[in-house]
């Protein structure tokens, strides 16, 4: 074992702080072993991913935890869930299939979890800042953390994120260390037009180029225009992670670790570049959509990731002017939190008629919520089309969120709505 | 032919060993039910990895393949041990979660893997050491 330990860690492994705790640590030092990691690291909080139910052993890991007197050790968020506990009316599967998958949301709260429920914690107020160390689970929160941030979290994921927040250690390596940061791979956009708007298939399609074209280097995004706000980077970061293993990209001049295109390389030269022109953007988002335009449409799914207070107010003026009256759903996937926020501002009072559905606590393409698997959905998510149609079988259509909402009003796949 | 290895879970075993050319993920690659692998781009698509020792360059995709190999382990349809050629974290967090939760242990060793190939008889074993031995012998 390469792996040296602390007198904590030490004292952790040896059941000094409970079983629950011994348990944690040990599969710990066993991955961090596994990686090559040579000690541990603190860390200030955590995201975890556990509360999708993946089979009796996702209940039985919490479980035993908490039988093992177990409590997270740092601010823990939790992840989408596969049952919307605020809207349990929206749930389409029969109550005795709802019952470990609820269990095993309501076990994470007895570990002191914060029951988020939310893929962006980083929305809500455990959002962490510049340099600080986390151990976060789920794709879309890892890349943003990283690269929208600046925290460091290397790509955690199923029952390690919770064992890091059980103990408050990480392993040091990987995205966590200041030398793994630096860009490996550039992409330049070229051939684009100065005044290159910044529109919100533009980041999902660099995103998917990105992570399809990047494997597990770094990657360095030159030449994109000044994003109207974060959501475009979450947008895409989450396209990239998921198309490839992306935990972190650098945008210059956007991103805090990229000011300049020598820093973001830590003034090596990058490995590879690749271009990427109009041409392969119009490719990429080809791809996102199985079906043609003018086909009918039977739903439209917004907020994956989940959606921000920021997208809502973009959203909900459109809503009301475009006011699509077909009886076709919109399903909008928000936090919970994000939702108390809009309830108490009243906004969404008076919405009557436009068929909005709000999710929360988890998300329209893991679980049983859409009224119909038959037809075609239209997202503005790249992650959402990306995912869809091999997790619940739909046909998916990709387009902007007004072009979501004017199709919505006609009941077919329309584009350039303005 | 004997190989001496690294234990990333500990455990012996003694099967015929399946010979995977190309990583898997098990996450959306191996029916949790079945054992069968049902990723449509891979190349063993349609074999069974129940009951025997996977051998692999290295594991694959999401981490989510950690809940579904330790599920099948539970459920006792998942590989009785894993060869790698490289170590893979998502996989061994499996084994240790499955060893902790159930007693039941799936080794994982990595070691060099050329020579390997499907129906040898694997067994993986502990040296005197705390390594891993890992001996292979030709089906007749």
């Amino acid at each position: 074992m390469r792996l040296r330990l602390d007198d904590y860690d030490r004292s952790v492994l040896n059941g000094e702080h409970g079983d629950g705790a011994k348990v944690a640590m040990r599969i710990l030092t066993g991955f961090s072993d596994a990686i090559g990691a040579e000690h541990l690291l603190d860390i200030s909080g955590a995201h975890v991913d556990g509360c999708l139910y993946h089979g009796q052993v996702s209940l039985d890991f919490v479980e035993r935890l908490v039988a093992g007197g177990g409590r997270v050790r740092v601010p823990t968020t939790l992840n989408v869930g596969t049952l919307d506990l605020i809207h349990p009316e929206l749930m389409l599967m029969a109550p005795e299939a709802q019952a470990a998958p609820r269990r095993l949301m309501k076990v994470h709260e007895r570990l002191g979890c914060v029951p988020s429920f939310t893929c962006a914690p980083y929305q809500t107020l455990f959002r962490p800042v510049f340099g600080q160390q986390v151990a976060w689970g789920e794709s879309n929160a890892i890349v943003f953390a990283n690269s929208v941030i600046g925290a460091r979290t290397n790509r955690y994921g199923d029952f390690i994120d919770l064992c890091c927040a059980m103990t408050g250690r990480a392993p040091a390596w990987g995205l966590h260390l200041d030398h793994n940061r630096l860009g490996q791979i550039l992409f330049r956009l070229v051939d684009f037009p100065v005044s290159l708007e910044p529109s919100d298939s533009l980041y999902v399609a660099v995103g998917l180029l990105v992570g399809a074209k990047c494997a597990d280097r770094i990657p360095v995004i030159h030449g994109l225009p000044a994003p109207r706000d974060e959501d475009q980077l979450k947008a895409l970061g989450a396209a990239a992670s998921s198309a490839g293993a992306v935990g972190l990209f650098h945008a210059v001049g956007i991103s805090p670790e990229a000011p300049s295109l020598n820093s973001a390389f830590g003034g090596r030269a990058p490995e590879t570049v690749i271009d990427l022109t109009p041409a392969d953007i119009a490719g990429a988002l080809r791809t996102l959509s199985t079906v043609p335009d003018g086909s009918p449409i039977t739903a439209i799914c917004l907020g994956t990731p989940h959606f921000s207070r920021a997208e809502w107010d973009r959203f909900l003026p459109m809503l009301r002017r475009i006011a699509p009256r077909r009886g076709i759903p919109i399903y909008v996937n928000t936090g919970r939190a994000t939702l108390e926020g809009l309830e108490k501002d009243g906004l969404l009072d008076g919405l009557d008629g436009f068929d909005l559905v709000v999710v929360a606590d988890t998300c329209t393409y893991v679980t049983a919520i859409l009224r119909r698997f038959d037809g075609v959905v239209m997202t503005n998510s790249g992650k959402w089309a990306h995912y869809a149609p091999g997790n619940i079988g739909v046909q998916v259509a990709f387009g902007e969120l007004e072009d979501c909402l004017a199709s919505a009003a006609t009941g077919l796949i329309v584009r350039g709505a303005r | 032919m004997s190989r001496v290895g690294t234990f990333h879970a500990v455990g012996a075993a003694d099967a015929f060993a399946l010979m995977l050319a190309e990583p898997l993920s098990f996450w959306g690659g191996v029916d949790v039910e079945t054992g069968t692998i049902i990723d449509r781009s891979h190349p063993d698509l349609g074999k069974t990895i129940t009951g025997r020792v996977l051998v692999m360059p290295s594991g694959r995709g999401s981490s989510s393949s950690a809940s579904v190999l330790a599920e099948m382990i539970r459920r006792k349809i998942g590989p009785v041990g894993i060869v790698l050629a490289r170590a893979d974290p998502i996989l061994t967090v499996a084994c240790l979660v499955a060893q902790t939760l159930y007693g039941l242990h799936c080794p994982i060793v990595v070691c060099p893997i050329d020579g390997i190939g499907s129906g040898d008889r694997v067994q993986i074993s502990s040296a005197p050491d705390g390594g891993a031995l890992v001996d292979t012998s030709r089906s007749a």
